[in-house]
């Protein structure tokens, strides 16, 4: 049996981050493809952190998620309420629409 | 072991959080005309967390629940004018929020939580109470920006900020969960201890390019600033009277404790770091706010460029330049609630007062709002000798200490140009006629908003005399 060395967990939370930032700047579509990339994110973080916590041999690593995990939860709350906010001033929750504020 | 200690170490910020439950509460049973209650209410809380800050300080840094939370001068004198912030926030808006139908008790509860979240942020021992801080004044922000729902604007302010703001906390806690990577532990000294032995060096430099991205999003830094103009033109007044005090105070305390505390022996890799986007900031901040026609929009931009500034003060990683960054932030913040408060003090039911030009003739309507407007921009442009003046200077001397001659150098000149529009808001004031049918410019008869106002802007000139005293404070504080 060979175990999953610790880069290939590094790697993996990476791609996920590296695809998060990207969809973050390359939706133009949809605010909620935005909160799912904020969460998706915070899950690349997460993973990095039980990785290293496992491979560390220290619990603080995965105490640290489980507040990452429950702050996640109140953030999205936060945005998604934004989100109603914009559909009922708007009718659209179009990225594209959002453009009053500029220079 | 947790004893009773640990809690009385953390006096002031349980009693906060216990007390703005109850406010959040008390205002449940309160009837909409009895709102001023709530008012009160909330500004003697925050006074007596005042008292509790400074009465229960001790002169020795302790620390409270195995290191999570330190209590220190630094993180005193930051509260103390976190609270002082929030406490003129408070006196100044409600006016301006009776007239829009917003003077409701989320605004006090919301405001509230949020300074809990910057006393947590800037006590912070450990990766952990720096991130749940860091959320907790950021998350109530948010909802505070989209607080007035019927505004086209407010929500789309409130977006952007969320979503940046979620962007660059994400960034900072994968740049966290490197260095947790790197040194094994989440404890901020630890991580400074483990910085020397540590065998992946690169990894932790790698961490730190993220952490050093995250503060600068949240001082609102170029090249990360993109959120500050269209959150301070969106947000109502009075909250970005907030966003433009507290976010920077809450900032200095971040940056102190992770770079310093916690990677303080990688200075020399993050200042170089700091002092280029101080660079970035002062040259756009003071070009792109001459453009501006907006005075919420105008202020954005100067605060990008103050941001520069007291970058200038942290890129000299000695406790003089800490003691000048400090005492920077802690002038700005105070120099901004009455630039602000003057305009919600002008502006009136479907009148924002928010264009430069509405503050036309502004001198012979009403000489004295004139007045202390003048001071504020005097202030913040550096003119000698007021207070602003003497923190430009520190800064510039805690960057030439350094050896960044080159950057002071950047800073003065763009501190010149600064001027200009600085200077305009005056020249419209002073030299130009009222337009015609436009809002009489009258302030508001509110006597605590009068005298609030009146006593922050004389205690800028007053802070003349007494600059010498608080600078020393500050060095204390880094212990020089």
């Amino acid at each position: 049996m060979i175990a999953i060395p610790l880069s290939w967990y590094i790697v993996f939370a990476t791609v996920l981050f590296c695809i998060a930032i990207a969809g973050i700047f390359i939706n133009r579509k949809n605010v909620i493809v935005l909160l799912m990339c904020i969460e998706l994110m915070l899950l690349a973080v997460n993973t990095n952190f039980v990785a290293f916590s496992r491979y560390l041999h220290d619990p603080a690593g995965q105490v640290f998620v489980f507040f990452i995990l429950t702050v996640a939860a109140a953030e999205s709350a936060i945005g998604l309420a934004i989100v109603v906010l914009m559909f009922r001033n708007r009718r659209t929750i179009n990225v594209d629409e959002i453009d009053t504020l500029r220079y | 072991m947790i004893t009773i200690n640990d809690l009385l170490v953390m006096l002031p910020e349980l009693y906060l959080t216990a007390a703005a439950c109850l406010v959040l509460l008390f205002d449940v049973f309160i009837r909409d005309e009895q709102r001023d209650a709530t008012h009160w209410v909330a500004i003697i809380v925050m006074l007596v967390g005042i008292f509790l800050v400074i009465h229960g300080q001790p002169d020795m840094t302790v620390t409270a629940f195995g290191g999570m939370f330190v209590r220190d001068h630094m993180a005193e004198i930051l509260k103390v004018t976190v609270l002082i912030a929030t406490i003129l926030m408070f006196v100044i808006a409600r006016p301006w929020l009776r007239d829009r139908k917003l003077f409701i008790g989320e605004f006090y509860s919301l405001s509230m939580f949020s300074v809990l979240g910057v006393m947590l942020l800037v006590s912070a021992g450990n990766l952990i109470t720096v991130y749940l801080g860091l959320e907790l004044f950021a998350l109530p922000a948010y909802a505070l920006v989209a607080l007035n729902r019927e505004s086209k604007l407010s929500f789309e302010a409130a977006i952007k900020f969320f979503v940046l703001g979620s962007l660059a906390s994400g960034l900072m806690l994968f740049g966290m969960s490197l260095i947790y990577g790197a040194t094994g532990t989440l404890d901020l000294h630890g991580i400074f201890a483990a910085v020397g032995t540590t065998t992946h060096l690169h990894l932790l430099q790698f961490g730190l390019v993220f952490l050093v991205v995250g503060i600068g999003f949240e001082f609102g830094a170029v090249p990360f600033h993109m959120w500050l103009p269209d959150v301070y033109e969106g947000a109502p007044t009075p909250i970005a009277m907030y966003i433009s005090a507290v976010p920077k105070l809450a900032a200095i305390g971040l940056a102190y404790r992770l770079l310093e505390v916690g990677l303080g022996p990688l200075a020399g890799d993050w200042r170089m770091m700091l002092a280029i986007m101080a660079a970035l900031s002062l040259v756009v901040g003071n070009v792109v706010a001459i453009a501006q026609k907006n005075f919420k929009r105008m202020l954005a931009y100067s605060t990008i460029s103050h941001m520069g500034f007291v970058f200038l003060g942290l890129s000299n990683p000695t406790p003089e330049g800490y003691a000048s960054a400090l005492f920077y932030a802690v002038c700005f913040a105070l120099m901004e609630t009455v630039a602000f408060g003057v305009i919600l003090a002008l502006a009136r039911k479907g009148f924002e007062c928010e264009m430069i030009d509405d503050l036309k003739g502004l001198n012979r309507r009403s000489p004295w709002f004139a007045g202390m407007m003048a001071i504020a921009m005097f202030s913040l442009a550096g003119i000698p000798p007021l207070w602003g003046f003497m923190a430009k200077v520190l800064v510039l001397k805690a960057a030439i200490d350094g050896g960044m001659l080159w950057l002071a150098i950047v800073a003065i000149i763009c501190s010149i140009i600064g001027l200009f529009y600085y200077l305009r808001v005056i020249w419209v004031m002073y030299f130009e006629q009222p337009v015609e049918g436009a809002g009489a410019l009258e302030a508001k008869p509110d006597l605590a908003l009068r005298g609030v106002l009146s006593i922050n802007a004389l205690g800028l000139v007053a802070m003349i005399f007494f600059s010498g005293p608080l600078f020393a404070w500050c060095q204390a504080a880094f212990g020089a």
